[in-house]
């Protein structure tokens, strides 16, 4: 039989709901409800005064419809009228549609406010609790400007109830939450972490989770918590399963408390004090005991109790990452769960192991389970586990076991969830390029992720296999070799034939000694795929084979009849058709030597972190899964749009130079070819590759000084026979001003002097520049100076760019300077205690985090230098922090109007090898990279 | 937590409570998009999964699904207990609660959930407080009024405890 209501009952509440759900059809749902809402509406209006039952029936009713999903536009009067009501269950009803129906910034704030605000100096403590819920509840600002100062009175006042301290504890949380700083806790402090002392067990469970907030954001100010802490979980852990009565829940001796309390310590490092270490170790190693022995109960409401204590002291020994004995211990326990029957340990035990993966102490450990997780890949029957399987393969691989994951994780592949096998591609690919010792394999394993999971192969996938293979001639015969063969297949994916196309067009040659990869076999396997590719696929190709003509002159005729042929040079897609075009012409007006240098093999490409590894951060950050797939698409436009811009933004200063490139009219492939190392292939998608290094400084502009200017502000920018240019600047927050001397070297007057300063691709929305105009005439030996202000939005990684141009006697100058602006401008420096920063250290722990720098000395390691110059890069120079005296370490937090950045430095100068070791730690890992880029050469 | 959902086999939402500020549309979306994730899901698969940025802890008892969603470094299992406390105490306060319970006492369900869960923390784990509380709230009602009895007794009449006895779940979803 269904339950009988307890309390009160509103008869025709009840009715109504027996209405809607006897509705048959949506539409009839609609109507009854608008019935009702036109009744609702009439009856608020209506000139009877409605009496408190109806009033709270009918705003109970609004609440239902509301719960169905439909929108609500009224009633909200009548409910704040509740609030005031002597009846209890009237203002209940009243307080629990504000918290469901009230948005923060409602007019009606006022009021409500009012009524909590009786309703706290009631001294009823369940009137308190009520108007401290729906302050919790709705959380809205101006409920904290209301409220946060009178929370904490009554949080820590004597007389209050235990309940409204509980509800007062977690209100103030919620209100922390939103904000913080209108929650002052100053003199409270104290007092709040002394209710971790408290003796009613729902006050310190109410407690903790206020505490823990509060802690992890002043750490300093709450730290006495730790002591107290671990005697109350010493005191719980070492108590019999029916010592805290109503607190234990299936013989597990206060368990949410248990789990709060561990959780709180993680917020700080293992306590100093020995005496609070050893107790806390020895609570530590009881639960790990306790798992061993037998079940109390066979409910699984007793083992999960009892588990999510042990998890929770888990995660506390892999955050201290301090005691091997209990970090192996963990990695047993978690080893046993592996093989469990119930799926949530399973998966709990995969997702725990992946964090112990990363400790020294427990990585080998970890490495001896890997056969289990293989057969979790293979074996278990919830994508949900098998995604944690793959993770901590993931975590686990290192050098010794890096060829068996890769190959597992591959043949998962063929059948893995269509929702992870994009990250699975790139986990496969960053494995094989981290951990390749010979690159014939790393080459072999792409080509393998493309031929199994080619739609999943993202661009960077395939880009970076072809930067590697560029940059490594002992790999380049192998990869023709191989592509060969992969290319054989009679169905091969597209992403093969881009690789095939570009490997070939470089390195073909490698192979064409071999009879059976002649030069014409090689371009006619090629062709044979073209019709069946897109657009993109086919420039590239068209690309190879010019870059063939060059290597084979014997395909030439065979090249240039394929060039003619009406499909491509009167082809409907204009960049096809211009290519053809073009390499046509190219090749049959060029001579040999300039073929050969226009289509010369590709240069290096600048060693840097892969991409792939940006894009599997960004797959793992909070996008959500639905909006990936756009989130591709866009980067990807905007990747060639880069690259367009980036070549545009060359070509412009190519043709301002005062005297033009020699080989732009040669080529003639663009009206306004580029210049330097990408102009060979022309071809916007062979410059993709080479120009997703990020816009480099584009050929014309004069760099030399840049670099000097990271740890000074002032000097001399440029200097020729004819202008000088110094710099003076000063630096606050995240606001600049720099003064810009420009000095007419000469006696004659410099005419049509004009400056400008651009931020060029992503930097504009990074910097906001403003430059006041300078004066159009510069006398002979005259001096004029230009103010600029620049504001940091966010931070960055380019520098804004100087334009000088001017007539001389007639002849047109043009100058194009990188305005020294480095991220390291905006830094405030923070002094910090040996404690402070190392916590701070081991807390920015991710990989990505951390950039890391070892390079030769480039001047006398002269350490009082090396100390000038730190203090030069803005951040604060801490004494006696690092153990090794002759290290030096820096705090600071970069200020960019976004957001704060907050970054560690540590440099190891070692004399005998003349070399430095640089470590950046910031919370983000573009700063990390910028600066340590930055760093490494001012040494 | 951020945010706790009731909803249906059927997939309508039984109660909400949100502990972070959304805005209806956003929120709307959210429960959409979870229920259908959610549903999909196989029995016996583990009650924990990854969801955007979040965690989502799951458990189905009778027709209802009870679904938290907590943070990254929040812990899976106390969580899954938190929502079985939940249910013990409605169960204790209704008198083996089953759906129609929470449908008809909606306002019920959340002054409840107030007790237990406040802000998205653990308030008080204590049945015998919890409950202590709600009645002394009780107690300064009016009469009491039996609500539904005579409704025909169906799935959503099943008391939630009662249904722990997971073969007995099943045989109710393969007689549906």
């Amino acid at each position: 039989m269904p339950a009988v209501s307890k309390g009160d009952g509103m008869r025709g509440l009840a009715v109504f709901i027996s209405d809607i759900r006897n509705c048959k059809s949506k539409e009839a749902e609609i109507k009854r409800i608008n019935k009702e809402l036109a009744n609702i509406r009439s009856k608020f209006k209506g000139d009877k005064a409605l009496d408190g039952y109806s009033k709270k029936k009918y705003v109970c009713k609004l609440l239902f419809i509301f719960l169905l999903g439909h929108d609500i536009d009224f009633g909200h009067m009548e409910a704040v009228n509740l609030l005031s009501s002597n009846k209890y269950t009237e203002k209940q009803i009243g307080y629990l549609f504000i918290s469901v129906l009230v948005n923060s910034n409602s007019e009606l704030i006022r009021l409500i406010n009012n009524a909590i605000k009786n309703d706290l100096a009631s001294r009823n403590p369940t009137f308190m609790c009520l108007a401290l819920h729906c302050i919790a509840n709705v959380g809205s600002r101006e409920m904290a400007e209301a409220f946060a100062g009178e929370i904490p009175r009554i949080l820590v006042a004597g007389d209050t109830m235990d309940s409204v301290k509980q509800s007062a504890a977690l209100c103030l949380l919620r209100l922390y939450k939103t904000s913080p700083d209108l929650v002052l806790m100053g003199e409270w402090t104290s007092r709040v972490v002394h209710l971790l002392n408290d003796q009613h067990m729902g006050v310190v469970t109410a407690a903790i989770s206020l505490i823990t907030c509060l802690s992890q954001k002043n750490p300093e100010e709450f730290k006495t918590c730790v002591s107290l802490a671990v005697s109350r979980l010493s005191r719980i852990v070492s108590s019999a399963s029916t010592d805290l009565q109503d607190y234990t829940y299936y013989f597990v001796p206060a368990p949410w408390l248990s789990c709060k309390l561990l959780r709180l310590l993680q917020c700080y490092p293992p306590p100093e004090d020995g005496a609070v270490k050893g107790r806390l170790v020895e609570c530590l190693e009881t639960i790990l005991n306790k798992a061993q022995e037998p079940p109390k109960s066979k409910k699984v409401q007793h083992s999960n109790a009892k588990n999510a204590i042990l998890f929770e002291a888990i995660s506390l020994i892999i955050h201290y990452d301090s005691e091997p004995n209990l970090l192996v211990r963990a990695c047993n326990q978690l080893g046993q769960f592996l093989q469990h029957r119930e799926t949530n340990l399973r998966y709990l035990a995969l997702e725990s192991m992946c964090t112990l993966a990363s400790s020294e102490f427990s990585h080998e450990a970890v490495k001896t389970h890997i056969e289990t997780v293989i057969s979790a890949l293979k074996t278990e029957r919830d994508v949900s586990v098998r995604q944690r399987a793959a993770d901590l393969l993931y975590a686990m691989c290192d050098r010794s076991n890096a060829k068996q994951i890769v190959a597992e994780m591959l043949s998962y592949l063929e059948t893995a969830d269509y929702s992870i096998r994009e990250e699975m591609v790139l986990k496969v690919a960053i494995l094989a390029e981290k951990y390749a010792v010979d690159y014939s394999w790393y080459v072999d394993t792409i080509l393998n992720l493309i031929r199994i999971a080619g739609d999943y192969v993202s661009e960077e996938v395939w880009y970076r296999v072809i930067q590697i293979v560029i940059n490594r001639d002992d790999v380049q015969g192998y990869a023709a070799k191989t592509v060969f063969e992969a290319l054989q297949a009679p169905a091969c994916h597209e992403n093969m034939v881009k690789v095939g196309g570009y490997i070939l067009g470089e390195f073909g040659n490698l192979i064409a000694g071999d009879p059976r990869s002649s030069p014409l076999i090689q371009f006619n396997l090629l062709h044979s795929k073209f019709h069946l590719c897109s657009v993109p696929t086919r420039a590239l190709l068209l690309s190879a084979y010019i870059k063939f003509i060059n290597l084979f002159p014997e395909t030439k005729s065979t090249i240039q009849e394929v060039l003619r042929s009406d499909s491509q040079i009167r082809n409907s897609d204009v960049e096809l058709q211009q290519r053809a075009v073009e390499y046509l012409k190219l090749s049959s007006i060029a001579s040999t030597d300039v073929l050969a240098t226009v289509l010369e093999e590709m240069p290096p490409f600048p060693e840097r972190e892969s991409s792939i590894l940006a894009k599997l951060k960004k797959k793992k950050g909070p996008g959500a899964v639905s909006t990936e797939l756009e989130e591709g698409k866009r980067d990807g436009g905007e990747l060639n749009g880069g690259a367009e811009r980036g070549v545009d933004a060359a070509a412009a200063i190519a043709s301002n130079a005062s005297t033009p490139s020699p080989s732009a009219d040669l080529l003639g492939l663009r009206s306004a070819p580029p210049v330097g190392s990408a102009a060979p292939s022309a071809s916007s998608l062979l410059v993709d590759v080479f120009s997703e290094a990020g816009p480099t400084a584009p050929s014309g502009v004069m760099d030399d000084n840049f670099l000097r200017f990271v740890c000074k502000n002032n000097g001399v920018l440029f200097e020729n026979q004819l202008l000088q240019i110094g710099i003076k600047s000063e630096y606050r927050q995240n606001l600049g001003r720099m003064y810009l001397f420009y000095g007419n070297k000469t006696s004659v007057q410099f005419v049509s002097f004009s400056t400008s300063v651009s931020c060029p691709g992503e930097l504009q929305s990074e910097l906001n520049i403003q430059a006041k105009q300078v004066e159009p005439q510069v006398e002979g030996g005259a001096q004029v100076q230009q103010v600029i202000n620049i504001e940091c939005l966010a931070d960055f990684l380019e520098a804004p760019l100087l334009n000088i141009k001017f007539r001389y006697g007639g002849a047109l100058q043009n100058i194009t300077l990188k305005l020294p602006v480095t991220i390291n401008k905006f830094f405030q420096p923070t002094e910090m205690s040996s404690q402070d920063f190392f916590q701070r250290w081991k807390q920015l722990n991710l990989p990505q985090q951390e950039a890391q720098k070892i390079f030769k000395a480039k001047n006398a390691m002269d350490s009082e230098v090396l100390k000038a110059k730190l203090l030069g890069l803005g951040t604060a120079l801490l004494e006696n922090v690092d153990p090794n005296p002759e290290n030096f370490v820096c705090a600071g937090v970069i200020q960019t109007k976004a957001q704060q950045v907050g970054c560690l430095l540590r440099l190891e100068p070692n004399a005998q090898a003349q070399m430095y070791r640089l470590t950046l730690r910031s919370s983000k890992d573009t700063v990390s990279r910028r600066l340590c880029e930055l760093l490494s050469e001012q040494f | 937590m951020q945010f706790m959902l009731l909803f249906s086999r059927q997939g309508k939402l039984r109660l909400q409570k949100w502990y972070v500020p959304l805005s209806d549309k956003e929120k709307k979306k959210i429960t959409r998009e979870l229920v259908q994730t959610v549903l999909a899901r196989k029995p016996k698969m583990c009650c924990f999964l990854e969801w955007r940025d979040l965690k989502i802890v799951y458990k189905r008892y009778a027709s209802l699904y009870f679904c938290c969603a907590i943070e990254d470094q929040d812990n899976e299992l106390i969580t899954l207990e938190i929502i079985h406390r939940y249910v013990e105490l409605l169960d204790k306060y209704f008198g083996s609660v089953c759906e129609l319970d929470i449908i008809f006492n909606f306002e019920k369900a959340y002054f409840i959930l107030d007790e237990f869960l406040l802000g998205g923390e653990a308030q008080e784990t204590s049945k015998k407080n919890v409950l202590k509380a709600i009645e002394q709230a009780d107690l300064l009602q009016e009469a009491s009024v039996c609500l539904h009895a005579g409704f025909p007794p169906s799935v959503l009449s099943e008391s939630f405890l009662c249904s722990l006895d997971i073969a007995g779940v099943f045989r109710r979803v393969k007689l549906d």
